[in-house]
């Protein structure tokens, strides 16, 4: 049985992808012009959370963890997580064309592994459906496809 | 400041402090899912009991609280850590672990079908996060 995602749930996923890495973008710009905080220049806190990078930043991260919890209720940990690792290729996508940062070919195939890791799990059922039976040892079912190869 | 090249914690310590981080940010989120899927479907409860409701839901869930917690106490083991051993290494090193720590909980604790296809995507991006914070 096929656990297949509508095109609304597929935008929350692209929401989870997206803010987490523009608001980690937008923090990181907003804390450079604040300037580095230290123990002793705590005030400078106050100072940052003025800042509207700083403040969209944040926004971004609390828009994130909403759209990150709705879709862990409709879907497996295992299917969400992948998409939020995807978020790191975003955010260096931007460090390369925003702020001008080099990538290196570590980074290019980290890249690669990353969104090879998205794919693999994309194209399976995203949620185990088992809610009302309490897991009895019921074995994989055959039509299933290549998805539910092995269980281990 | 911490010098490149200047680890100030032993081996054992330094990983000790890195499966510290891992295993807070594992716990943190298997109980976040495991909340959110006692709660249910979030677009249902909003779509009968409006936002503030599904706020309601979410907020009074002990288990999603202890969630939190959780990943308040990786937030602060990782500052914890970035203070002694490098941040080259911390860092990805402890996300790359969350990674794969969380395939294992997930099967184990929240009983996802953590299939071939999961299993690869949880090495692969582990790789990738390695490489790219590299």
């Amino acid at each position: 049985m096929k656990h297949t995602l509508t095109p609304q749930r597929y935008l929350i996923l692209l929401a989870v992808m997206l803010t987490a890495s523009v608001g980690d973008t937008l923090l990181s710009y907003g804390m450079t012009q604040v300037g580095p905080v230290t123990l002793a220049h705590l005030g400078l806190l106050l100072a940052a959370i003025r800042n509207p990078w700083v403040i969209t930043g944040i926004l971004c991260l609390l828009g994130f963890f909403a759209s990150y919890l709705t879709a862990l209720s409709w879907a497996d940990l295992t299917f969400v997580l992948p998409a939020t690792a995807f978020g790191y290729v975003v955010v260096a996508f931007l460090a390369k064309y925003w702020q001008h940062e080099t990538i290196t070919v570590y980074r290019w195939v980290g890249i690669l592994l990353i969104v090879c890791g998205v794919g693999f799990v994309a194209n399976g059922p995203s949620l185990t459906l088992h809610e009302s039976h309490p897991v009895p040892e019921e074995p994989a079912p055959a039509g299933e496809g290549a998805g539910t190869g092995g269980t281990r | 400041m911490i010098h490149a090249g200047h680890i100030y914690a032993g081996t054992i310590e330094t990983w000790a402090a890195i499966l510290t981080v891992a295993a807070t940010a594992v716990a943190g989120d298997v109980l976040t899912a495991g909340a959110m899927r006692r709660i249910g479907d979030l677009d249902l409860i909003r779509a009968k009991s409006g936002l503030g409701g599904a706020v309601r839901a979410v907020a009074s869930s002990p288990m999603f609280l202890l969630g939190v917690l959780s990943m308040a106490a990786s937030f602060f083991s990782l500052l914890f850590t970035l203070s002694n051993v490098e941040l080259s290494l911390a860092a990805p090193a402890s996300a790359s672990l969350t990674f794969l720590g969380n395939a294992f909980a997930a099967k184990i604790f929240l009983k996802e079908n953590v299939n071939r296809r999961r299993w690869l995507a949880a090495l692969f991006v582990c790789a990738g996060v390695f490489l790219l914070a590299k």
